[in-house]
């Protein structure tokens, strides 16, 4: 499916106003001004292929998977395990199996704390993270170090927002047992060279775990040729459903690893004297899944594959241009990250005006930006300040969108002025 | 165009205490602290009281946050100064019923004199915490000497 839609998009171009279409939310009005959102990296808004997916099933097929005879509980495992195999392709994964349901890239990271961390991760080892890392690739780790005895070493990066990369080679030590960073920060919007992260990990034999929740929506990944040992993601920041999101593993570790969760599923057989834990992936699956939402993702995906996960990238770039050429035309604006590769996520300050007022103003004029510190505390101790104003772009985002923006925020300088 | 609900919260007096607030810093002595936080925003300051008997003689605050909380923060340091610690807690009673909405509608809040002029925050729900941040770190600091309180 991913190839053959490749084909036809390369050579559609992107069509903003068609994509508008497919999203109903976007005819909201806010303070009686229509809805512009521009807070897609906290999440993105539900197009109606999706939405009409939930219902059908919700209508048509619901019932539990994996455990029934009948033909609806068949239908349902069939439309659960087809999205698996969408999603499978939509990263290139070699093998369906080494695809993972969870509730987002906050479970899939648990999990691998928490599974990896039980049977490879020991006192005195060494775990790396990034300085921009979501409080959710920082926390995890370090309930695992308290539990073991680990060390959690942090590469840090420069006031461009760029990963001090010459710093790597020294941080990893014979004890170094995993390196997780994140693929594109939702704080400063920078896409990080994590290919070059991997490769040099691998030369020490060390496993990377990447979080994609800010990536995947916006350019093409394809984790065999990251090879990256773990990728993870949301379903929500990808145009699907809340409470579902994706554990990309590679198989040798997915088997080396212990169940995270005990319960139905997740077994082959269960006697009081010993459980035999079910094959790949539902070791790592108990429980009734969000059966729904697993469909949605698959439909959100089938949905971003029509347009080509290319065009997304080239459309994207072309308005975070465009942004950062409106951020430079004005004076009191201070972008915080300026990485050279980056994604459409935009961090800023005004000065001697707090984000939560600019948050408030361009709410007025129906704009939704993020203010605070984006879960990524850290981030912002580095730049020595308490909080930031965010905008993030989507698909369904205008060059209009980004010049109404600029005319608010010129209103936020009149109001203190 | 400014909308005026907007001009409602965002006041001259409320921008002007926010750009050159009163009973900025740390009093040397003082005798009651804490420290507040709103992590949502990353609003963060600290309330410093001098008491003699039942007077608040010296009242300051330290720290930052968005224009709503530092210059609620400035507005309540004046209102208190000289007050008794009764009648600091009967205006905090009476700043949170004004600003949660809870009072009725013909209350027009003169006795807060000032500090009416919050009045507009009730129609921005997200931001009460915004400017009742000083107030509870400022009940804090009377009730539990040198705690920490979080708005969450
Ligand atoms: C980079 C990054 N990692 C992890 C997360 C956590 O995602 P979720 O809350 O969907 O589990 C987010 C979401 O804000 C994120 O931006």
């Amino acid at each position: 499916m991913n190839s053959d839609n490749k084909q036809i998009t390369d050579t559609v171009p992107f069509d903003v106003r068609k994509v508008r279409e497919d999203f109903p939310i976007l005819a909201e009005t806010v303070h009686g001004k229509p809805l512009v959102y521009f807070d897609n990296a906290a999440t993105t808004h539900k197009p109606l292929q999706v939405i009409n997916r939930l219902q059908h099933y919700y209508l048509h097929e619901n019932s539990n998977i994996h455990r029934g005879v009948h033909a609806l509980s068949q239908h349902a495992t069939g439309e659960y395990e087809k999205s698996r195999r969408t999603i499978q392709k939509f990263i290139n994964a070699s093998s369906e199996k080494e695809i993972i349901f969870t509730r987002g890239t906050t479970e899939s990271i648990n999990l691998v704390a928490q599974s990896f961390g039980a049977k490879f991760i020991a006192q005195d080892d060494e775990i790396i993270i990034s300085g921009m890392e979501h409080h959710s690739n920082i926390v995890p780790w370090q309930l695992l170090c308290e539990r073991t005895g680990a060390r959690l070493k942090i590469l840090p990066f420069d006031l461009n927002g760029e990963l001090q990369m010459e710093e790597l080679p020294g941080l990893i030590t014979a004890k170094t047992k995993l390196i997780s960073v994140v693929h594109a920060s939702n704080s400063l919007g920078t896409v990080n060279p994590v290919e070059d992260i991997i490769a040099l990990a691998h030369s020490h034999g060390i496993p990377v775990l990447i979080d994609g929740a800010q990536a995947v929506q916006h350019m093409p990944v394809d984790v065999q040729k990251l090879d990256c040992d773990f990728y993870v993601f949301s379903g929500h920041k990808l145009y699907g459903p809340t409470g579902i999101g994706v554990l990309y593993g590679k198989t040798k570790y997915l088997e080396a690893m212990p169940p995270y969760q005990g319960g139905g599923d997740m077994i082959l057989s269960v006697t009081f004297d010993k459980t035999i834990y079910n094959e790949l992936p539902y070791k790592f699956e108990a429980g009734t899944p969000d059966i729904a939402g697993g469909i949605g993702l698959g439909a959100a995906i089938d949905y971003l594959n029509t347009i080509g996960m290319d065009a997304i990238a080239a459309y994207e770039h072309q308005l975070s241009d465009y942004v950062i050429e409106k951020f430079t035309n004005i004076d009191k604006v201070q972008l915080i990250g300026n990485a050279k590769k980056r994604v459409g996520s935009f961090s800023f300050i005004l000065d001697g005006i707090h984000p939560h007022d600019i948050g408030t103003i361009l709410d007025f004029d129906g704009i939704a930006i993020r203010t605070g510190h984006h879960c990524t505390q850290p981030v912002m101790q580095r730049f020595c300040i308490p909080a930031t104003a965010r905008l993030s772009l989507g698909i369904y985002n205008t060059r209009e969108e980004i010049d109404f923006f600029v005319q608010s925020i010129h209103k936020v300088f009149e109001v203190f002025s | 165009m400014i909308n005026s609900e907007l001009r409602e919260l965002y006041q001259q007096v409320i921008l002007d205490h926010n750009k050159n607030p009163k009973n900025f810093g740390k009093i040397d002595p003082h005798n009651h602290s804490a420290e507040g936080f709103n992590p949502l925003c990353g609003d963060h300051l600290f309330i410093y009281l001098q008491t003699e008997g039942d007077v608040i003689t010296n009242i300051s605050f330290e720290g930052g946050g968005c224009a709503i909380s530092k210059s609620s923060a400035s507005l309540m340091t004046e209102a208190l100064k000289g007050k008794s610690i009764t009648e600091a807690k009967e205006f905090f009673e009476r700043f949170h019923n004004m600003v949660t909405g809870q009072a009725s509608e013909d209350d027009d809040f003169e006795d807060l004199d000032k500090l009416a002029i919050f009045q507009g925050v009730r129609d921005f729900p997200v931001r009460v915490k915004c400017a009742s941040l000083s107030w509870h770190t400022m009940i804090a600091a009377l009730d539990n000497n040198n705690k920490s309180i979080s708005t969450e």
